[in-house]
């Protein structure tokens, strides 16, 4: 104990990341992370991080001291606390996957014996919160209400509850993440299935809850230090009322429709239970609030970092997570100097002149079969932050920052059948389902009757709506001033007048210039403009009327951030952008950084000079770069939503560093690209524009017969790309890809099957490359190179195969006088290599290749973008080590989701592990996105009759080497019998004898390999009960057989080996790695 | 078309602002102070501090959750701080006409009609904040914008704001509230009903008492004085001043100044009080008991300060601002008399230090005993 009473300032801190980005846990716990390790590193403390997530900026060169990029398990964290000098350990920064692994090393007492003290907030008091049965009792003790909740250890025990509370009741999963397994039961009849989704995947607890559907839904963000000082940082309300859970809603602070004695009542509230929990750090408290009084009820705590306090940092700037390690180091409130005014201290609560609305984003039309409707389970995959002074204003900002082809709160934008089953049945689409209500005249209380969500916000949309009308109504006649104004008054972007007004694209932005009506940009200060602040966090509106601050004066360049997470683009992306605005920052340049996604570190007002939290879209990109005037603009760096700029701002006379946009755009466009690698002499896949289903069967002849691959041009992440296996297919597939894109043409390639897939991620300078490496893909070709596993260096290509990839990309680096970061996609079969697809910008790859070979390839891309010369060529197959980056999917969250993989991306993050040897790094990266070994037995069902065969040798390792039962579905098991390996015959389908499902609930078979080729009746690959089986109680799939064959192996190779933990930087050490010899 | 009334503030610097006007329709003058918390427009429109002053809003979107029935003349019923609107005008950047809230009666709009003050919306709230916290507290009028310059100057209403406006504030008689057994007098000089309330709840009878009327015999009856809050420079109160410093010394019971109160309380005392350059006007103070260490978030609303190195022998610190150092309370090293500078009572704003209320009463309690 020191002087001041307080415990020893720690020597050596293990902090638990969040692994792989999944749904419910995603790219905050970056910024939480991030936050937490800045904050020990000020206090000079030796900092280890366990984090598979190799995309993040948390597992980057010079954040923790220690990186071990593994699973986050409780044995690992033992392993690591017994290597390292560790005495203290930090749960709270990494989720619900970091709490749940700490809650266990807590209950398996080793922490306490190996004298591993818990930062922060105590165990206890986490399970005070995480235990349904404790918190009620707890918050019993201080008169605080909570939701009538009986916790219930079996169906049986539930269905007692339920007879006791009567329907409609809430179930819930204990120590669940994201709301998994939890639905509002109505009646007896779906009650059955409620208790199987809520039990499935080992829920230790059950809750059987009150309803309290429409109700207002309330958040509060506490902090409490070690001296008993505490604040509520900041609260937030939800738009959708209780009943959807608070990721899935649109969320708006401060909270609009509490008055002072309520919003005091729950603020005093949760700082009466976060005294009483004892919590030491930050906290969430959620409340539903009876819209007709003041009854409330404390829905849950949560003692972490969590989504809604990240978004409460970026909604009030203040850094929530940073304060919250420094008071688990023991520091007080009052002692914690407020960063952002730099005058203040950590001990106030914001005062906010603005209001934020958050808006998450859903990629349910990705999967096959997912329901539509949102409620209480977790679907969505990202979210955006929009900043201003009105509700329409931020609504239609946040609106258009999804990235879904809407100009705004647009009450034309879908169109819905039945229009009252969508405001009744939330779907994603429902408050463009509220506007159009309107819009057809439909009162705010019938609105309000239907969707309990609350009169205040539907009324605000009104103006929104009535001047989308006003706008329409007077197509062909002037825009007066008045109008043009009194639209960007209410949020209205120039598209959207131009569009509404029919109007040629650019005329509402020349008619701004000439009425000077143009956004200001205002400071997020922390204390409404109540003192001076030397804040850099700004935002736009068009409600007031100067800006807060004078453009920058020095050199100055404007990074464009990756925007909303989605599948296909996330963390990955962030760590990109942050990377080349630190390296801008060495070069002595002033840095711009615009994005809009609560989410991330680039948003964090500490990573560059002057952080614009808005839209990335032309409007706004040259708003800003008419105002700052910067050197340039890097597009190149955000994935594909800056990138997409690139041509449109050249035009509009921006600089764009790095490559031309003219050759950006000829790599974009398939047809000038194609004619491109024509006359290069690359090979490429044979493909043919179709623009109607009539010549599409034609077409299929001229390239070669089916399976074709069908996609549209300008798409991410494989959008409305598919394969078509035979001619009826392929008509289905062209008229959903035309609702997505009606104006880009589709594409039809010839699809290769069983062939290799071959990536190079590269840095190239005035046309010359100067840093590649190349990765293969385990699975073949057809599975999406975001979903696939990735190998750095390749281990099983030719070396005239690796050398004719680095040959093409070398030409193509010149061809298109590439400077700056690309990557180019290849397939290669006997030897053979064809281009599939060629980005001019950093790829989903780039952290991962750099944090294995030991090369910042963002931070080299933006050197040369800048001008600056480096070393010389450095490629990177001399590695002592291998490195493996596997998809980490959410098919779990995602009710009735067939979990196949195919061309159109599913995965939700990655992860990234290193290894001696493809064994070693294979079966750490499964591991950490959640691969378990199997111990029971192993379920084989192999669709195409090769594949039985291909698979025989595995097969007889299973039996022979693993010596584990396998049971195996009808033609499986006979081909498997024919080759004179055991197995036990089990039916597909339930009642079909004993079936692989019941199997796999009774716990006998922990390893699943099902590879389909048939379609059932429903039009879904074969086994689809099989597979949804799996995933919902978490037993390992694997859907492709060469990743399934890669597996196996290992786990043959590397039976009875003790488990090993390495650091990230044991295996970069000097010496070790010989990258820069080719 | 929408019947809009375009407005104007002008502030004495020059600056001119138009936005709409919302409320009565008539020119008003005062000075122009801001607030930034982000909800409570009832509680701060009839808090008497406010009274002749034009008040500034900060946060950007006001009138959403509407106003309460009106109470009737006899009640203390929250979340009023008085019996009617006390500010001279009202200044917001957007003004939502259409509230929604089970409590509302009726729109902010509706409201400041029937008490006929003005309010204008469409203001860049921010940008003005900024100016009045650069340049001080300034003046300003508040007017249709059709209305000429001059006539705005000459027309516009206007409080005294020296002695004039606690005559305004102050209850006209002593007025008593019926409750347990310590008997509290209420020093009122536009004392917030809300401490009247906090005493009540806590299970006090309350005697209210115009600081103008001779308080030493109501002083000789109480278990305890509470010097409340109110408008103005304290020391325009002399003759308040000159009857607490009667009591100071003579008087054993507790004496507990709340914001106004802490000030007159050491102007009584011989100490000094100023004019802060901007006043501090929201939710979100934070102050630390220098005896504890303990920081709380307090709710404020004042312009001027007790200058604490000027504060005489026997006087102690008690509560520090800890964004700008300046002093938040004050007490005596040997009796019983304290004051803090925030509002315990809250209404509007955190009630964290609500617990002060419970100190007082429990000293009262002893002392009598």
């Amino acid at each position: 104990m020191n002087p001041k009473g307080r415990p020893a300032k720690p020597e050596g801190t293990l902090i638990l990341g969040s692994g792989a980005l999944q749904i419910g846990q995603a790219g905050e716990f970056d910024y939480s992370g991030s936050q937490a390790i800045k904050a020990l590193k000020e206090d000079g403390i030796y900092t280890v991080l366990l984090n598979p997530n190799i995309a993040t900026i948390q597992t980057s060169d010079g954040m923790a001291d220690r990186l071990y990029l593994l699973a986050v398990t409780p044995e690992i964290a033992l392993d690591i606390i017994r290597k390292e000098r560790i005495d203290s350990i930090l749960l709270s920064f990494g989720g619900q996957t970091a709490l749940n692994c700490g809650i266990a090393l807590h209950e398996c007492g080793l922490l306490k014996e190996l004298g591993v003290r818990v930062l922060g907030t105590p165990v206890t008091a986490i399970l005070d919160t995480e235990d349904r049965r404790r918190f009620v009792d707890r918050l019993n003790e201080i008169d605080v209400r909570v939701a009538r909740s009986i916790a219930c250890g079996s169906a049986a025990e539930a269905r007692k509850a339920i007879g006791e509370m009567g329907f409609p009741v809430m179930l819930r999963a204990g120590f669940a993440l994201g709301g998994k397994g939890s639905g509002i039961v109505r009646r007896e009849a779906d009650l059955s299935d409620a208790l199987q989704r809520a039990f499935s995947g080992g829920a230790r607890q059950v809750l059987v809850e009150e309803y309290l559907g429409g109700w207002k839904e309330i958040e509060y963000e506490v902090v409490r230090d070690a001296s008993d000082n505490c604040i509520a940082v900041c609260n937030m309300e939800n738009l959708d009322p209780m009943g959807i859970h608070t990721g899935e809603s649109i969320v708006v602070a401060p909270s609009q429709t509490l008055n002072d004695e309520e919003y005091q009542l729950l603020r005093s509230i949760a700082i009466r239970t976060v005294r009483h929990l004892g919590i030491v750090g930050e906290c969430n408290i959620q409340y539903a609030l009876n819209p007709g009084s003041t009854d409330y009820r404390v829905i849950e705590v949560n003692a972490r970092l969590s989504r809604s306090s990240a978004l409460a940092s970026k909604a009030t700037g203040y850094p929530l997570a940073y304060v919250a390690a420094k008071i688990a180091l023991g520091h007080d409130l009052p002692e914690i100097p407020n960063g952002i005014t730099r005058r203040t201290t950590a001990f106030f609560e914001p005062a906010l002149d603005y209001l934020v609305c958050k808006v998450p984003r859903w990629d349910l039309t990705k999967f096959h079969g997912a329901i539509k409707q949102i409620g209480s389970e977790m679907k969505s995959v990202g979210e955006v932050m929009a900043i201003g002074r009105t509700f329409p204003e931020v609504i239609q900002k946040a609106l258009r920052m999804l990235d879904i082809g809407v100009v705004g709160l647009d009450p034309d934008a879908f169109e819905f059948a039945d229009l009252e089953q969508e405001l009744r049945n939330a779907t994603p689409r429902r408050i463009f389902g509220v506007a159009q209500a309107l819009a057809k005249g439909i009162s705010v209380e019938r609105i309000h009757e239907i969707t309990a969500i609350d009169p205040w916000f539907i009324r605000a949309m009104q103006p929104v709506v009535s001047t989308f009308a006003r706008l329409r109504e007077s197509k062909g006649a002037p825009l007066t001033p008045g109008l043009l104004r009194e639209a960007k008054l209410l949020g209205f972007s120039d598209k959207a007048i131009d569009s509404s007004l029919n109007l040629p694209p650019g005329s509402a932005r020349t008619q701004r210039q000439q009425h000077d009506i143009r956004p200001h940009f205002a400071q997020i200060d922390t204390l409404a403009a109540e003192f001076p602040a030397d804040t850099n966090y700004l935002y736009s509106t068009y409600h007031a009327s100067v800006s807060d601050v004078e453009p920058m004066t020095r050199r100055k360049v404007m990074v464009l951030g990756a925007g909303v997470y989605r599948i296909g683009s996330s963390v990955e992306f962030d760590w990109c952008c942050v990377n080349a605005v630190r390296t801008l920052a060495e070069l002595g340049y002033e840095t711009i950084m615009v994005n809009y996604n609560p989410e991330t570190v680039s948003t964090d007002y500490d990573i560059c000079d002057r952080l614009i939290f808005d839209e990335i879209s032309l409007e706004s990109v040259l708003d800003i770069y008419e105002r700052e005037r910067p050197d340039g603009i890097i597009v190149s760096m955000g994935g594909q939503i800056p990138n997409n700029l690139a041509m449109r701002l050249h035009r509009a006379g921006a600089r764009i560093f790095g490559t031309d946009p003219t050759d950006i755009d000829r790599a974009e466009n398939r047809r000038t690209f194609s004619a491109l690698l024509d006359e290069l002499g690359i090979d490429q896949p044979a493909w043919r524009h179709v623009t109607d289903a009539s010549s599409a069967e034609s077409i299929v002849e001229e390239l070669g017969g089916f399976p074709v691959l069908v996609r549209p041009s300008y798409v991410l992440s494989g959008a409305a790309m598919s394969i078509a296996h035979e001619p009826n297919e392929l008509r289905q597939i062209l008229t959903r890809a035309k609702r997505v894109s009606p104006d880009h043409p589709v594409v039809v390639s010839k699809f290769e099957t069983r062939a290799r897939e071959i990536e190079i991620d590269a840095v190239a300078d005035r046309g010359e490359m100067v840093l590649w490496a190349i990765s293969e893909h385990i699975e073949d070709a057809g599975v999406h190179s975001g979903d696939a596993t990735l190998v750095l260096p390749p281990q099983s290509l030719y070396i005239s195969t690796i050398r004719r990839v680095r040959r093409i990309a070398s030409d193509l680096a010149s061809a298109l006088a590439i400077t700056g970061p690309f990557n180019v996609q290849f397939l290669a079969k006997h030897n053979h290599v064809k281009v599939i697809e060629c980005n001019l910008r950093a790829s989903r790859s780039f952290p991962f290749v750099s944090k294995v070979v030991g090369a910042n390839f963002a931070a080299e891309a933006t050197r040369r973008m800048l001008g600056v010369a480096g070393a010389g060529a450095v490629g990177s197959l001399e590695l002592d080590y291998v490195g493996v980056k596997a998809p980490m999917f959410s098919f779990g969250r995602l009710a009735g989701v067939d979990p196949m993989l195919g061309v159109e991306m599913a995965s939700t993050g990655e992860v990234g592990c290193l290894g001696d040897d493809l064994q070693e790094a294979l079966l750490s990266a499964l591991h950490a996105a959640g691969f378990s070994y199997p111990t029971k037995g192993v379920l084989l069902s192999l669709g195409p009759v090769e594949d039985k065969y291909w698979f025989a040798d595995e097969a007889r390792l299973i039996h022979e080497k693993l010596k584990l039962p396998i049971y195996a579905t009808g033609g499986t098991a006979e081909a498997l019998q024919a080759l004179g390996i055991p197995c036990t015959a089990v039916g597909k389908k339930p009642g079909d004898g004993k079936s692989a499902m019941d199997l796999i609930d009774a716990g006998e078979i922990d390893l699943v390999v099902n590879v389909p080729r048939d379609y059932d009746e429903y039009g879904r690959p074969d086994g689809y009960l099989i597979r949804r089986r799996a995933v919902e109680t978490g037993t390992p799939l694997f859907t492709d057989l060469q990743l399934a064959r890669a597996l196996i192996e290992a786990l043959w190779l590397k039976r009875g080996e003790a488990r090993r933990v390495r650091a990230w930087q044991e295996y970069l050490a000097p010496g070790r790695n010989r990258a820069g010899s080719l | 078309m929408k019947n809009e009334t375009k407005f104007r503030l002008e502030l004495e610097d020059g600056t001119v602002a138009r936005g709409t006007g919302f409320g009565a329709m008539r020119p008003v003058a005062g000075e122009v102070v801001f607030n930034t918390g982000m909800a409570g427009y009832v509680e701060s429109l009839t808090d008497p501090s406010y009274r002749g002053q034009i008040l500034v809003l900060t946060y950007p979107l006001i009138g959403s959750y509407g106003v309460p029935a009106p109470r009737p003349s006899d009640s203390l019923a929250g979340p009023f701080e008085s019996g009617r609107i006390q500010v001279q005008g009202l200044v917001v950047q957007h003004y939502v006409a259409t509230p929604s809230h089970h409590a509302s009666r009726r729109s902010l709009g509706e409201w400041l009609n029937d008490e006929e003050i003005p309010a204008v919306s469409g203001i860049d709230t921010r940008t003005l904040t900024r100016r009045l916290r650069e340049f001080g507290t300034m003046r300003g009028w508040l007017a249709p914008d059709a209305m000429a310059v001059a006539d705005v100057r000459e027309l516009a209403d206007q409080r005294d704001m020296r002695s004039g406006i606690f005559y305004e504030v102050a209850p006209a008689e002593v007025r008593r509230y019926e409750g347990g057994s310590l008997e509290v007098l209420v020093v009122d000089a536009g004392t917030k009903d809300n401490i009247v309330r906090s005493l009540l709840a806590r299970g006090a009878s309350v005697t209210r008492a115009p600081w103008h009327c001779d308080l030493a015999p109501l002083a000789a009856r109480a278990d305890g004085i509470v010097i409340g809050n109110g408008p103005g420079d304290p020391k325009d109160l002399g003759p308040l001043i000159a009857q607490i410093r009667a009591l100071l010394g003579r008087h054993r019971r507790p004496i507990f100044g709340v914001c106004l109160g802490n000030q007159i309380l050491c102007l009584a005392a011989g100490g000094d009080t100023y004019k802060l350059p901007y006043g501090h006007r929201g939710v979100n103070q934070p102050v630390r008991d220098l005896r504890t260490g303990r920081c709380y978030v307090t709710s404020q609303n004042h312009g001027y300060a007790v200058r604490e190195e000027a504060l005489p022998a026997g006087w102690q610190p008690w509560f520090v601002n800890i964004n700008d150092g300046s002093n938040e309370g004050i007490r005596s090293v040997d009796d019983p008399y304290f004051s803090v500078q925030f509002h315990p009572e809250a209404s509007p704003g955190p009630q964290d230090t609500a617990f002060l209320f419970d100190d007082f009463l429990r000293l009262a309690g002893e002392l009598k005993a």
